[in-house]
């Protein structure tokens, strides 16, 4: 494959932590990414432009078991390219799926569709229709060979697209609409490479240099991250057509790359900007959506269109040219001015590509140390070609096992400083203790640190920890002087922080560093410590953690007594009573008939009669209310029935009654 | 509610006291007019005798009152008794539910008041209700019980 003159970007990815930010060459986590944002909904990535960037991304970053979508999409772009109808986008994304699916491969279509692009082509005076003409007509040409596909007046078309520039190196999208966007720039470039590759006859020059004036003052305004990624911003203009830096700096970076690449000239950019735009790129790590994804990798791939496979890794993660890598300095990171090695250069390993350091020499001691590395090509003519990021600096912990030994515990009579008990431990192995001790005496701990060449060594953490029965944990740092660290805990001043707990004490020495290989933290086993009874004004120790579980666990479980029901009388005595009740009236009728009563004032004649029975019936029927009322109405609706029943009985009533009054008013008087 | 009831409850039992003592004043006003013929006959006599003949006095002069008037009697004594006999059963299985008790207890109490209302009210000898014709005094008393009854029903639960 011919070599580019384009712009290529060389990141080292040497297998060591990275001090600087963490820019990755892509990996396979992108690739995952990729496969999950661009899944297909029922069979299809949705529009053709959707459609497009999934499977460019999938091209680039060489997946191969993609979803398979040429069912639906290919019916789609077919019609799409048979149709005479359809709008400029339309064609450029389905030659753009066309050109990677390879549904449509019927020159006929192709020939047909371009006479009508380039009378199209004539017509335009906006950008992003101009984009989408040229476009189509480059893809055309790449994929249909016989198609005649040239452009005769490339000089007037290149003119009317650079006519949309303004000053500062943007674009706007049409005449009509004074805003310009960074975005539109990208794409001007780009359209502006596809008229050079398809213009009949050559470019004007000045056409050409005045538009390599324009890059450079589109690079003038470029955007910086302190880290030293750049970028291309975009002022945000038209909340309509605003788009983000991404896609402004991956726009830019396509088109200038378009551009290069179909005038074969050499644009003098400076190589810092271009590291910097890689960096910004990648610098995204991840993105989350598919729109960001496909902006990322497609920017990605235009920087870098080279394969050759070399060693080192470039942002695609693809091989570097060769070179050397040499290790300038390397010193220790306490010291800055005392390098420990100097310009060894580093053998390299074709198998794994890798470039190794054999040996490290014998002064470097257990540490932490900087490295600076420095990128040197083999072949000069690389330079041209290959940005790199200067010297590198790389942080490197050196580690080994440190030797611990002479550990000695001890409790010493404090006034007189005599030995109560000593014992010796092995700090590799188990140990237990039994230790007792009151306020009167003190406890000594002791042991010596030796680093493997010999030196003195002072770890991050020496603790001694003692711990109560009650969980009450008190902690103290242990001191050195040289190689021999030790503690004395003097028992008559520690017993207000003890908070004057008697009992026993757990021990745990920890000693541990990072590049200590053999960090522990060890139980010794326990001291009984007998303390004085505190005061009444004494702090007490602080409460300790409840266990979560305990207080914001399930509690147990509440069983509710419901209220036993009340003891119900038997049924046979209830009945009883029941029939019982009915003996007073019995009594009551019977007393009745014995009274002798009669109805002989009942009247006879037709009218006062049915006022009398309706009269009781009425009466009857109130009683009959009532008895459904206990049964199973509610109150609202029997006093709605009673009202009625009420009226009617009241004027019943009152003709019966008024009725009788008159008539015994008439016996009376007479 | 059973506030409402407790004064009901007194309410009625000062009523049905009262309904009582003038019931029996006026028997006994009947039947003073008969002995004080018949008394110096009997002159000193035991007590027992006394009680003996007072409760024959009270017989005979109970039968002269008028039909009505005995109705009245009788209906108030069918609804006493059906509250004793609910009184008992309580007093046998306990008060649960009491307001089902109340709610017997005092329809009974409460139709036996009205019913002595009436019994005052009808009554030719007294003077107080001379010109309250009987028919109206029924119309009250059948109006009342509805209500009572209302009442009874929705407290019976």
């Amino acid at each position: 494959m011919a070599r580019n003159f384009g712009f290529l970007v060389l990141i080292l990815s040497i297998i060591l932590i990275c001090e600087a930010v963490i820019f990755n060459p892509i990996t396979d986590s992108h690739r995952s990414a990729a496969l999950e944002l661009f899944t297909p909904v029922d069979g299809s990535l949705g529009s053709l432009e959707e459609t497009y960037e999934a499977l460019r991304t999938f091209e680039i970053l060489g997946i191969e078991k993609k979803p398979d979508i040429r069912a639906s999409t290919c019916p789609s772009v077919v019609d799409t390219l048979g149709s005479s109808s359809s709008s400029p986008k339309d064609l450029f994304y389905s030659f753009k799926v066309n050109g990677l699916l390879k549904c449509e491969s019927n020159e006929e279509v192709f020939a047909g569709i371009t006479p009508r692009l380039k009378a199209s082509v004539n017509d335009v005076n906006i950008l992003l229709d101009f984009y989408y003409l040229i476009g189509s007509l480059v893809l055309i040409k790449d994929q249909a060979s016989e198609v005649d596909v040239l452009l005769g007046d490339g000089d007037r078309i290149f003119q009317s697209i650079k006519d949309l520039s303004q000053s500062d190196g943007r674009w706007r999208y049409s005449s009509n609409n004074p805003g310009s966007s960074t975005y539109a720039a990208g794409i001007a470039l780009e359209t502006l490479a596809g008229v050079v590759s398809l213009s009949s006859s050559e470019i004007d020059q000045s056409l050409i240099g005045a538009l390599k004036n324009d890059i450079v003052k589109l690079f003038d305004g470029i955007e910086k991250y302190d880290d030293g990624a750049y970028y291309f911003d975009e002022k945000l203009v038209d909340t309509r057509e605003y788009q983000g830096s991404l896609s402004a700096t991956s726009s830019v970076v396509c088109g200038l790359t378009a551009f290069a690449t179909a005038t074969s000239e050499s644009l003098d950019l400076p190589g810092e900007k271009i590291l910097g735009l890689a960096k910004f790129l990648l610098g995204i790590g991840i993105p989350g959506n598919a729109k960001d994804l496909y902006n990322q990798i497609a920017a990605l791939a235009c920087l870098e269109s080279n394969r050759v496979s070399v060693p080192l890794s470039t942002v695609l993660g693809s091989s570097a040219p060769p070179l050397s890598v040499k290790l300038v300095q390397a010193f220790s990171s306490g010291s800055k001015d005392a390098s420990i090695i100097e310009n060894q250069e580093l053998k390299f390993d074709p198998e794994n590509a890798v470039h190794f350091l054999d040996a490290l020499p014998k002064s470097v001691d257990v540490g932490n140390y900087i490295f600076v590395f420095e990128i040197v090509f083999h072949d000069p003519e690389h330079k041209k070609i290959y940005a790199i990021g200067g010297r590198r600096k790389v942080t490197i912990y050196v580690t080994g096992v440190i030797k611990v030994d002479s550990t000695e515990i001890a409790v010493l009579d404090s006034d007189l400083g005599s030995i109560e008990t000593q014992k010796k431990l092995d700090l590799a192995g188990e140990n237990a203790l039994s230790l007792s001790a009151n306020h009167l005496q003190k406890l000594r701990l002791s042991f010596h640190l030796t680093t493997p060449l010999g030196h003195a060594f002072k770890p991050h953490q020496a603790f001694l920890k003692l711990k109560h029965e009650t969980k009450v944990e008190h902690i103290f740092v242990l001191g050195n002087s040289g190689k021999k660290f030790e503690i004395i805990l003097d028992f008559l001043g520690l017993v207000e922080k003890f908070f004057y707990l008697s009992g026993r004490y757990d021990i745990q020495l920890t000693v541990g560093d990072a590049v200590m290989e053999n960090s522990f933290l060890q139980a010794l086993g326990h001291v009984e410590l007998d303390l004085p009874e505190p005061p009444e004004k004494a702090t007490r120790p602080p409460p300790q953690p409840v266990d979560p579980y305990l207080r914001y666990g399930p509690k147990a479980e509440i069983t509710h007594i419901f209220r036993s029901p009340e003891k119900r009388p038997p049924q046979e005595l209830s009945l009883a009573f029941l029939g019982l009740i009915f003996l007073p009236f019995i009594g009551f009728l019977v007393g009745l008939l014995r009274i002798g009563i009669n109805l002989k004032n009942f009247p006879t004649s037709a009218v006062p009669a049915t006022f009398a029975i309706l009269f009781h019936l009425g009466i009857a029927a109130v009683l009959l209310l009532y008895a459904l009322f206990w049964l199973k109405l509610d109150l609202f609706t029997t006093l709605k029935a009673l009202g009625f029943l009420g009226i009617f009985l009241m004027f019943v009533g009152h003709k019966i009654l008024s009725h009788l009054a008159s008539t015994s008013a008439k016996l009376k008087s007479a | 509610f059973s506030q409402l009831s407790e004064r009901n409850l007194n309410c009625c039992r000062l009523q049905t006291r009262v309904s009582f003592v003038t019931c029996i004043v006026f028997l006994l006003q009947d039947s003073k007019q008969k002995r004080s013929e018949g008394g110096e006959r009997m002159g000193r006599s035991s007590t027992t005798k006394d009680a003996q003949a007072l409760f024959h006095t009270l017989r005979s002069a109970y039968a002269a009152t008028p039909t009505n008037l005995k109705i009245i009697d009788l209906y108030v004594m069918f609804a006493v008794f059906t509250a004793l006999i609910q009184v008992v059963y309580m007093a046998i299985v306990g008060s649960f539910p009491f307001n089902s008790f109340l709610s017997g207890v005092l329809s009974c109490v409460g139709t036996a008041v009205l019913a002595v209302c009436l019994r005052i009210q009808v009554n030719k000898e007294n003077k107080e209700f001379k010109d309250l014709a009987p028919e109206r005094a029924f119309a009250d008393f059948v109006l009342s019980n509805l209500v009572l009854h209302l009442v009874i029903m929705n407290f019976l639960g």
